[in-house]
This record gives structure tokens, C-alpha cells and sequence, in this order.
């Protein structure tokens, strides 16, 4: 890794996508959403849907009706690990499962906050825009599947390839992560306050991770950063907020970035590519 | 895409056949041109429990050479043959189909000279033998074969199965798993994903005179165990190896007559969820299988990648 270009932070000079993200990093998060052309709901407004005998298009249909209805708090009960669940809401919603998620879960999201109370399996909150998820247990592997905004937690381990190819927006894992973490990554933020399995930040073009264990080994392109006083605030403040008991100070977190080979890649000729390629 | 699961009982004796069938047709989604299971009852103090096919399932092929009456007779007494050939006296014999046997016999010779042997009858082909392993395997999902095979009230200590979605070879019962470690009695794999050396290690095994009945690349794993065992080394060490040896994506369960195991490939390529607590085990590529064992919410969490599991019944 000898004579890459180290990157120091990503955070001024970002400018990430979804609704959320411009003022996304304020600890007044709440604030910052802004929602078009979606249903007004109020979140006193408390409805309950039991998942025991429907399958995943019929729950997410119910879903959407009780939001039109105004329901601003929806709990699912059981919903039994079954696959696809939450998939697809644009609004603002607390929406809460008793249980835990299958495949799929809660993929194209934008706006809601989301609690599951179990386990989550592959391809959790995969391409979500913006809102906020807590998984209470475990998550399956590619969590944070092409992430875009938002805030993504969960407070046991996550599986291989979490956040791979994510754009934007926040991963944090209180246990520990397995190998390709951050896999392809081009933008956001990968927290881990246990251990990196192998081949973390492999072929990421950008982006931070911030790690509290050990990675056991980086992939390629991913180099180790300096952390700067605003970064570790901005540790501090996440972690806090997500409510993670993590037995390591913010200060003493470790931090990788982008080698940017691949970056500088990018911006070869088409003829200086080739002569790599050839 | 196929679907694997397993489930180990500690020290209990259950109906493990409605376990299996539950997870199994769980994961139907994964895989719908196949079922198999590979059940442990309680095991024989004396003699072996075989089970064996001497015909293919044809029933869904067109234009198919469908084995008439009077070939499937000739095959069964010419397997009849050998085993009294070789000093075996069946005690007990039932048919499910009139392509599959199960036969309880007496025997006291070599065990991979007999299954060799009766593996030259045509169209033959010996999917189990143990003291305890009965493996049966048919096209369709997890309760059509369970009905036809009368696997809802199989009382055992574990089981492992599969669901398949065929990819490298033809949707029939030869390329079903689960698998038998020919010729080590109650040792069965059920693998999930793609190896892409299969045929240099296939290569060498058959040189080292291993047979294969099938072209896929699943059946491998089973051999690929039996020759490490051959050589006097442990399960869990023979996994481990082949988390190196192996090449390509994979998840497979293996289980032998009082333990279950698990591998997951470098890559963490194919999914496993797993659950344990003190009286039981469950594994199952998707927990809306597991699931259908355990109604209520349980925790659960995914082995990471190159990860070895083993445990005892």
C-alpha cells in the first residue's frame, strides 16, 4: 500500500444523495427530513397488524393503506422471519416489527424509522434513501446493501459484505462485521465497534470505516486514515444516539479510507486504460 | 439457489421426520425440483438398514424410456442375488414406490465389496446404508415426498435435507441430495452453491478408485469426506480442509450417526442461519425455516465465512 495518496476525511467536502442528507449530520436529526407528495400521518395515530397467515405483498399492502388512513405508528406482530417485509415506504412512519425480518427486509425505504425487535436476514434496508432502522439483534450478510441515507444500526454482529456498494448515508454495527465490509463502498460511513473479518474496504472508491476492534485483514485500496477531533465528536454523538454500549472510546476507534487507486483509475484515458488492462 | 437445513436433537429421540419436513418445505421457494432427506433413527444393534433405487423417478419426462414391470422385477432379485451372494439375510424389506427399497439385512463381510457390487445392477443405485442413516430422495417438494416415503412420523435424534433448484445436472433422483459418503455407513451431505473444481478433484478421487453416480458437482463433498475419513481424520478436521481444498461458493451440512456439522466457503457466498439452545440444534439456509419448528421468535444469527460448526447429538 506504499506510495498511495491517503485520504484524511470525506466529510466537508461530500455532497451525499437522498432527501435527508443535507443537513444529515446535525445531532437534530429529525429536523431534516423533508417529504414530497406523501400522505400526512400522525404519530399518535397507533395501529397494529398481525403478519400470522399473510404473506409479504399482503402486509405491505396493509401497510400502505393504514398509512393512508393517517396511522403514523404501525406495529407488526409476527412477522415470523418471512422475506420482503416493509419493502418500498416513502413516508414518514414509526414502524415498529415484533420479530424478526427474513430476506429483503425493508429494502427501498425513504423517510421512516423503523425498530425490529429480532434478527434481520440477508440484504436488510438494502438501497434505502433516508429515515433510521435498529435492529435489536443480529443481521444477515449484505446489510446496507447500496445505501444511499439515512441511518442504519444494529446492535449485535452483521454479516459478510455489509454496506457493499453504498453511497451515502450511515452503517453502524455494535458487535462485529464480517469479511468484504465496505466492499465497493463510494460514499458514507461504516461504524464497527467489534471486529472486521477479512478483506475489509476491498475496491472501495470512497467513504470511511471506523473500527473499534481489529480488521482482520484489508482488501485492496482500503488504507488506514488519521481520525480528526470533528470525527470523533461526530463517533461520539452516533454511538450515544444509537443507544450501543461500546466498550471503546471514540477516541481510540481506528479509521480507513479510499487508497483511491481505483479512483484514480476513473480518470485514466480510455487509451492508458487499456494499456493497464492489456 | 437450493435449500439446506438440519436439525439435531441432544440426547432426545423425537419425531424428527415432521422437524425436517417442516424446514424443508420452508425452503421450497429455494429449490422446487427435488426433496431429499437424510433421517437417523434409532440406531440397529444388529445389521444394517440400506436404501436403494433401481430405477429413476420418470414420471415428469416426456418421450422418457420408462423401465417397464418385468425390468424393475429383474433388477430387485438381481440385487436379491447378490446380497444372498454375499452372506446377507434381509430380515426386512417394504417399498415406498416401485422404484426405491428399504431393506434391513444381517451381514457380517465387506461392507464396500456388497455395495460395489450391487451398484453393477443397471439403473442401481445404493443411497444409504447404516445403522441408523435412512436417506430417501424424489422429485417434488418436501410433503409430496414425505407422504409417498411416510416420513411424518420417522422418530430419530437428527436430519439434514435439501431442497433443489437444479443448475449443474438433471432434475432427477441421482442428482438429489442429500449425498452418502460411499461406502461410510451414516455419513450424508447436503451442500448448497457451486464448485468449480469439481471435475480435477473429481479426477483424482476416481483415480483413487472412489465411484460417482451423478454429475453433481454436490456429490463431491460427500466423496471428498469418505476419502478423509478413509484416512483416519475427524469430521470437523476433514471440513476445515475443505474450506481450502474446495474451491467455489458453498454452504454444505453434513452429518454422520451422532453429529451434525456445518461449512461456510472464504466468501460467505451462501446463506446459513443458525439456532441452538441446550436441548436442540437448527440450521436452514433461510430462518422462515427454522421458523416453521419454532412459531415463536427465537434468536438467531448467521455463521461468518470459513466457519466450521459441529455438533453432538
Amino acid at each position: 500500500m506504499a506510495g498511495l495518496t491517503k485520504k484524511t476525511s470525506a466529510f466537508d467536502d461530500e455532497n451525499l444523495s437522498g432527501r435527508s442528507q443535507k443537513l444529515f449530520f446535525e445531532v437534530t436529526e429529525e429536523e431534516n427530513y423533508t417529504y414530497y407528495g406523501n400522505h400526512e400521518v400522525d404519530f399518535n395515530k397507533r395501529t397494529s397488524i398481525d403478519c400470522e397467515g399473510i404473506n409479504a405483498h399482503e402486509l405491505n399492502q396493509k401497510i400502505r393503506d393504514s398509512i393512508r388512513k393517517g396511522y403514523g405508528s404501525i406495529v407488526i406482530k409476527n412477522p415470523g422471519a418471512k422475506h420482503s417485509l416493509g419493502v418500498g415506504i416513502l413516508n414518514k412512519l414509526n414502524l415498529i416489527f415484533e420479530g424478526s425480518l427474513g430476506y429483503f427486509g425493508i429494502g427501498c425505504i425513504d423517510g421512516p424509522t423503523v425498530r425490529i425487535n429480532g434478527r434481520v436476514g440477508w440484504s436488510c434496508a438494502e438501497n434505502m434513501m433516508s429515515g433510521k432502522v435498529v435492529v435489536e439483534n443480529n443481521a444477515g450478510s449484505c446489510f446496507g446493501a447500496a445505501l444511499r441515507g439515512g441511518d442504519l444500526i444494529v446492535k449485535g454482529d452483521a454479516g459478510a459484505r455489509t454496506g457493499i456498494d453504498m453511497k451515502g448515508g450511515t452503517i453502524l454495527i455494535g458487535g462485529n462485521a464480517g469479511a468484504y465490509t465496505g466492499f465497493m463502498m463510494q460514499r458514507g460511513r461504516i461504524i464497527v465497534c467489534g471486529d472486521v473479518n477479512a478483506n475489509m474496504g476491498d475496491s472501495m472508491y470512497d467513504g470511511i470505516i471506523f473500527v473499534g476492534g481489529e480488521p482482520h485483514s484489508l482488501g485492496t485500496d482500503c488504507v488506514p486514515g488519521e481520525m480528526n477531533e470533528h470525527e470523533v465528536r461526530w463517533l461520539e454523538q452516533k454511538i450515544k444516539n444509537a443507544e450501543i454500549d461500546c466498550k471503546v472510546p471514540a477516541s481510540k476507534f481506528k479509521k480507513y479510507v479510499a487508497g483511491r487507486m481505483l479512483w484514480n483509475y476513473d480518470n485514466l484515458e480510455p487509451a492508458e486504460k487499456k494499456g493497464i488492462l492489456g | 439457489m437450493c435449500g439446506i437445513a438440519g436439525v439435531i436433537n441432544k440426547k432426545k429421540t423425537v419425531n424428527v421426520g415432521e422437524q425436517m419436513g417442516l424446514m424443508l418445505q420452508g425452503l421450497k421457494h429455494r429449490g422446487p425440483d427435488s426433496t431429499g432427506y437424510a433421517m437417523y433413527g434409532t440406531p440397529l444393534k444388529k445389521g444394517f438398514v440400506m436404501r436403494f433405487k433401481i430405477s429413476e423417478n420418470e414420471a415428469e419426462k416426456v418421450n422418457a424410456n420408462v423401465d417397464s414391470p418385468d425390468d424393475l422385477k429383474n433388477r430387485k432379485n438381481a440385487v436379491d442375488a447378490i446380497l444372498k451372494k454375499h452372506g446377507a439375510k434381509v430380515t426386512k424389506q417394504s417399498s415406498s414406490t416401485p422404484y426405491a427399497f428399504r431393506y434391513i439385512f444381517d451381514f457380517k463381510g465387506d461392507l464396500t465389496d456388497l455395495a460395489t457390487e450391487i451398484e453393477t445392477v443397471e439403473k442401481t443405485e445404493i443411497l444409504s446404508i447404516g445403522k441408523g442413516l435412512e436417506l430417501i430422495k424424489d422429485l417434488g417438494d418436501a410433503t409430496t415426498v414425505s407422504d409417498q416415503y411416510g416420513l411424518n412420523k420417522f422418530m430419530g435424534t437428527h436430519g439434514i435435507g435439501h431442497t433443489r433448484m437444479a443448475t449443474e445436472s438433471d432434475v432427477d433422483i441421482k442428482s438429489a441430495h442429500p449425498y452418502w459418503a460411499f461406502p461410510f455407513e451414516d455419513v450424508s451431505v447436503v451442500h448448497n452453491g457451486q464448485l468449480t473444481n469439481y471435475w480435477g478433484n473429481r479426477r483424482v478421487l476416481e483415480r483413487k478408485g472412489y465411484r460417482f453416480n451423478s454429475n453433481c458437482d454436490s456429490e463431491i463433498i460427500a466423496v471428498y469426506i469418505a476419502d478423509k475419513m478413509a484416512k483416519g481424520i475427524v469430521l470437523e478436521k476433514a471440513m476445515h480442509d475443505s474450506l481450502d481444498e474446495l474451491d467455489g461458493v458453498f454452504t454444505y451440512v453434513v452429518a454422520t450417526k451422532d453429529q451434525l456439522g456445518m461449512a461456510k466457503d472464504h466468501m460467505a457466498a451462501k446463506p446459513m442461519v443458525i439456532y441452538e439452545s441446550k436441548d436442540i440444534v437448527a440450521c436452514a439456509s433461510e430462518e422462515v425455516a427454522i421458523r416453521n419448528i419454532f412459531p415463536h421468535e427465537i434468536k438467531t444469527y448467521d455463521p461468518y465465512e470459513a466457519e466450521v460448526k459441529v455438533w453432538q447429538a
